[in-house]
């Protein structure tokens, strides 16, 4: 459980590289956590070929999820969006590197629900996005 | 010897009948229950009448003849007298049994609202409403095009008493608001309230979720027209809860659901409504939760509500104090003597969800989010709060251990 605050999720929460937005965009999102009103904005720049070029991340919420959102930003980075749409639930758990119980998944998942949300042109950040 | 005085309370006795008081958390810790205003623990007698019930009782009430089916009934039954005594309504028939607070505030706004309010009419809440009191008023909103109205909440965590007899001048035909809140803990002037609005010639709901637990509360001398509140945060069971209504106005009311139970007569094409409380209570209902729910009352009576509102006063102006201490720490709502056992709070650059997970480490049980109070939060700025609340079980050593696991989460984020 002393896992959960890993020394890596607090760095990232208190010092992420990827928060702020992005103006221009090419693709901007966001998001609720209904739970407990955390809010997650994603702005992504996105070259002629789909690959991501830019990510960044605004809004307000518990370490976790702040921590996933840096993390997952810095993953997709150079990455192909068609990629990006396969991301999953394990995906977030592998790069925080803790397993979660079903309350706090939901702050870890916010991020890329609002991600894949953004990518897929949805209006809403469903969980069936990333199950 | 006075009838009352604080800190009668045998705290030792009063936690051993809650079995759960008992039990350790992952990390070996005994668990630290501080989230009772979300639901409170349940003492051995509730679970042992349930249990019981199971046992020995079981049956489907009111229609079967034999043993166990009069039984069933005069269980369930004699639950529904004593919760009727229990908040001094005028008869058993005015006590509705629901699902729970939700469920009864919804009932007046499907039956009394619909046959009552039409487009224009005025509605008037608070701002500190939790949300069972505010969406079942947006449904009715689009659907009628009512017109709702708030009382606002002062800095300090009061109703304003002056901006809501503005509002009365408007004629409302409504006026629901909470008797306690569930984050601030605010005790809101219920009398006067409904004075006010019987004044203005509006009627009242009352969301009793918080204060029938942790209060006296007399609804005839409330003179309240609906009073709302649930079982499971009273020592009761989950999935019961009771709309108190004014006979009268009951009587008035069209059914809400339809089905067995409910009627006196049906035929093919056609039906006539059961009387009071009947009515109201389409299908087979939540039998062992009602003996339950009539356990639970009979344990809060025994102890005494008075002693139990002494003790919580205690143990929250102890944690006000303490909290108070710890730099960082920003509480919101009124004093103590204001307020119930609630304190809500944020930490200086800790969310949280992470002021919550960390205590957990400890055993320590806070909720931690909007309480479903999400225009509150809105309200002072803030996405969400740390909850610590506080039932007649709940010690100043408890509320030590809070303190001190806060201390922690300043070390884990400083």
């Amino acid at each position: 459980m002393d896992d959960l605050y890993r020394e890596v999720i607090i760095e990232h929460y208190k010092n992420p590289s990827y928060r702020g937005k992005l103006d221009p965009h090419d693709i901007s999102f966001a998001d609720n956590n209904p739970l407990c009103g955390d809010h997650i904005q994603i702005d992504l720049r996105v070259d002629g070929n789909g690959i991501v070029t830019e990510a960044m991340f605004s809004g307000h919420g518990c370490a976790i999820s702040q921590a996933s959102a840096d993390l997952l930003m810095e993953s997709i980075i150079g990455k192909p969006l068609e990629d990006v749409k396969k991301l999953n639930k394990q995906d977030i758990l592998d790069l925080l590197g803790i397993d979660l119980g079903p309350v706090r998944l939901k702050c870890a998942l916010l991020s890329l629900k609002v991600l894949k949300a953004g990518v897929y042109g949805l209006g809403e950040a469903s969980d069936s996005l990333v199950e | 010897m006075p009838a009352y005085f604080p800190m009668t309370l045998n705290i030792e006795k009063i936690r051993n009948d809650f079995p759960i008081l008992e039990r350790e958390t992952a990390n070996g810790r005994r668990v630290i229950y501080l989230d009772s205003t979300a639901t409170s623990q349940k003492p051995v007698q509730v679970i042992e009448a349930m249990n019981d019930y199971y046992r020995r009782s079981n049956a489907n009430i009111h229609r079967g003849v034999h043993t166990l089916a009069e039984e069933a009934t005069s269980l369930y039954e004699g639950a529904r007298e004593r919760i009727a005594k229990f908040i001094n309504a005028s008869s058993s028939r005015e006590i509705i049994y629901t699902r729970n607070t939700t469920e009864s505030i919804n009932l007046v706004a499907y039956s009394w609202a619909r046959a009552n309010l039409k487009a224009g009419d005025l509605v008037i809440l608070t701002e500190m409403e939790h949300h069972s009191n505010l969406v079942p008023w947006h449904m009715l909103q689009a659907e009628r095009g009512i017109e709702l109205e708030f009382i606002p909440v002062t800095e300090d965590g009061l109703l304003d008493l002056e901006a809501f007899k503005a509002l009365l001048n408007r004629t409302p035909k409504l006026v629901s608001f909470t008797h306690m809140s569930n984050v601030l803990g605010t005790i809101n002037p219920a009398g006067e309230i409904i004075k006010l609005a019987h004044a203005a010639g509006a009627l009242t709901l009352v969301d009793g979720a918080q204060s029938v637990p942790h209060l006296t509360v007399d609804v005839q001398a409330l003179d309240a027209d609906f009073y709302a509140f649930s079982a499971h945060k009273m020592c009761g069971p989950t999935g019961i809860g009771v709309l108190y209504g004014k006979t009268s106005l009951l009587e008035a009311m069209p059914p809400f659901l339809g089905g067995g139970d409910m009627i006196k007569e049906v035929k093919l094409r056609s039906f006539r409504p059961n009387t009071l409380p009947h009515k109201f209570e389409a299908g087979t209902p939540a039998i062992a939760e009602a003996v339950g729910f009539g356990a639970a009352v009979d344990y809060l009576t025994q102890i005494g509500m008075d002693d139990i509102a002494a003790h919580e006063h205690e143990i929250t102006e102890y944690a006000l104090e303490r909290l108070e201490e710890v730099p960082g720490v920003k509480l919101f709502g009124p004093p103590a003597e204001k307020k119930g056992g609630v304190a809500a709070f944020t930490l200086e650059g800790v969310h949280p969800h992470d002021v919550a997970q960390i205590l957990d480490q400890d055993g320590i049980a806070v909720r931690a989010g909007h309480h479903c109070a999400q225009p509150l939060h809105e309200k002072f700025g803030i996405p969400a709060t740390s909850r610590a609340s506080f039932y007649l079980y709940s010690t100043k050593e408890e509320v030590d251990l809070l303190v001190q696991g806060l201390y922690k989460v300043k070390e884990m984020f400083g």
